[in-house]
């Protein structure tokens, strides 16, 4: 599974498989929104606004996996200094920056309804901008330093300390009293969400991930192929 | 079967990110005054050298038949099971604001048992359902 994330492997990769991505992409992301914006019932306090759910969470699901990916990467590279780590980094970063802006948007605008404000400045949203944060870091990183191996270290030191920062995301509502409320879906115990309303969340879920891994083909591939023709000089 | 080179580039990662850890651990730890968005009216009795002139934040839940309206002012208690707290507020308070439910409130303390707010946020909690089988639980409560 891992060898088919290869340089090698991956230039080979056909568009046929893209395509074949993009058309289960929109199956499901038409079955995903039917599901969440008309099947679905609205809450018994929050009424409509609860949809908003449906994309907020995998956003920011996503902007939390791709950093772990990103800084997971940075470890193998600084370690065994394997050459398409950084791509693979590079290529996950501005996934990641857009779900986690989307994700601070969509949550402001569910905000407004539910607590009565756009923002908060409590443990969970504060966490999350800095995320944000680190993403435009990263990538602003690879656009301003020209010299690949010197961008290539301050990026990775800059993915390990925002690994740092995700567990802190994550339990940010339980270890401190936040406005924003603790996670519904947990490993220990049964969901505090109806089914009804867990099912469109998953299908919504799948879907961004889906989405997700075609831009990240996309990119990855692109990123190899430019490493191949410049042969890491002045490798931008 | 790892050569040197990369055995020593492991043990300082792993002392970078040690130390690392070590650091954020108790920057947040003395910042955790800062980082907590309010405190619990039990957490407000337990503090003895605490401010009247600045603004802070008190959470928790609004006791059930505490809520007295009176044109646009409104007087509730913010209970956490343990200690109470009377808040008085003054303004439009957010659509979500019901007895039972979750409030964080905004403003300043004029005892430890009477608070004046100049804002009402409300708290959702982790539970989504439809509003049927809500009803449904409510039912079988009773």
């Amino acid at each position: 599974m891992f060898k088919n994330f290869f340089p090698n492997k991956i230039i080979l990769l056909k568009n046929s498989v893209i395509n074949s991505l993009i058309i289960l992409l929109a199956v499901v992301i038409i079955v995903g929104l039917a599901y969440s914006l008309f099947i679905s019932p609205p809450d018994y306090i929050q009424g409509d606004s609860v949809r908003i759910m449906y994309v907020h969470v995998p956003s920011s699901f996503i902007a939390l996996a791709c950093f772990g990916f990103i800084g997971t990467a940075s470890i193998c590279n600084l370690i065994f200094k394997i050459k398409f780590m950084p791509l693979l980094a590079r290529s996950l970063a501005p996934i990641g920056c857009v779900f986690s802006l989307v994700s601070i948007v969509t949550g402001s605008f569910w905000g407004k309804p539910t607590w009565g404000t756009w923002w908060a400045w409590d443990a969970r949203l504060t966490s999350m901008i800095i995320l944000l944060l680190f993403y435009i870091a990263y990538i602003l990183i690879w656009k301003f330093i020209d010299n690949f191996e010197k961008a290539n270290k301050v990026s990775s030191i800059i993915g390990i300390i925002g690994l740092f920062n995700l567990p802190i995301i994550k339990y940010s509502v339980d270890w401190w009293n936040t406005l924003h409320q603790p996670s519904s879906i947990t490993l220990t115990s049964a969901p505090s969400i109806h089914y009804t309303m867990l099912i469109p969340l998953i299908i919504m879920l799948f879907g961004m991930i889906i989405y997700s891994l075609i831009i990240f083909l996309m990119r990855y591939k692109t990123e190899v192929m430019k490493l191949k023709l410049n042969k890491k000089k002045n490798y931008k | 079967m790892l050569s040197k080179k990369v055995k020593s580039r492991i043990f300082f990662l792993i002392l970078l990110l040690i130390s690392f850890a070590f650091v954020i651990f108790f920057v947040l730890k003395s910042l955790e005054k800062n980082v907590v968005y309010f405190l619990s009216p039990t957490d407000i009795y337990n503090t003895t050298n605490i401010s009247f002139e600045k603004k802070i934040r008190v959470g928790g839940l609004v006791k059930m038949n505490s809520i007295s309206k009176n044109g646009t002012s409104v007087n509730f208690i913010i209970t956490d099971l343990k200690k109470e707290i009377v808040v008085s507020y003054n303004g439009i308070v957010p659509n979500l604001f019901s007895e039972g439910k979750g409030v964080v409130a905004e403003g300043k303390l004029k005892d430890k048992k009477y608070f004046i707010a100049d804002k009402i946020l409300a708290k959702h909690d982790e539970n989504y359902m439809p509003p049927e089988v809500n009803k449904a639980l409510e039912k079988s409560n009773n």
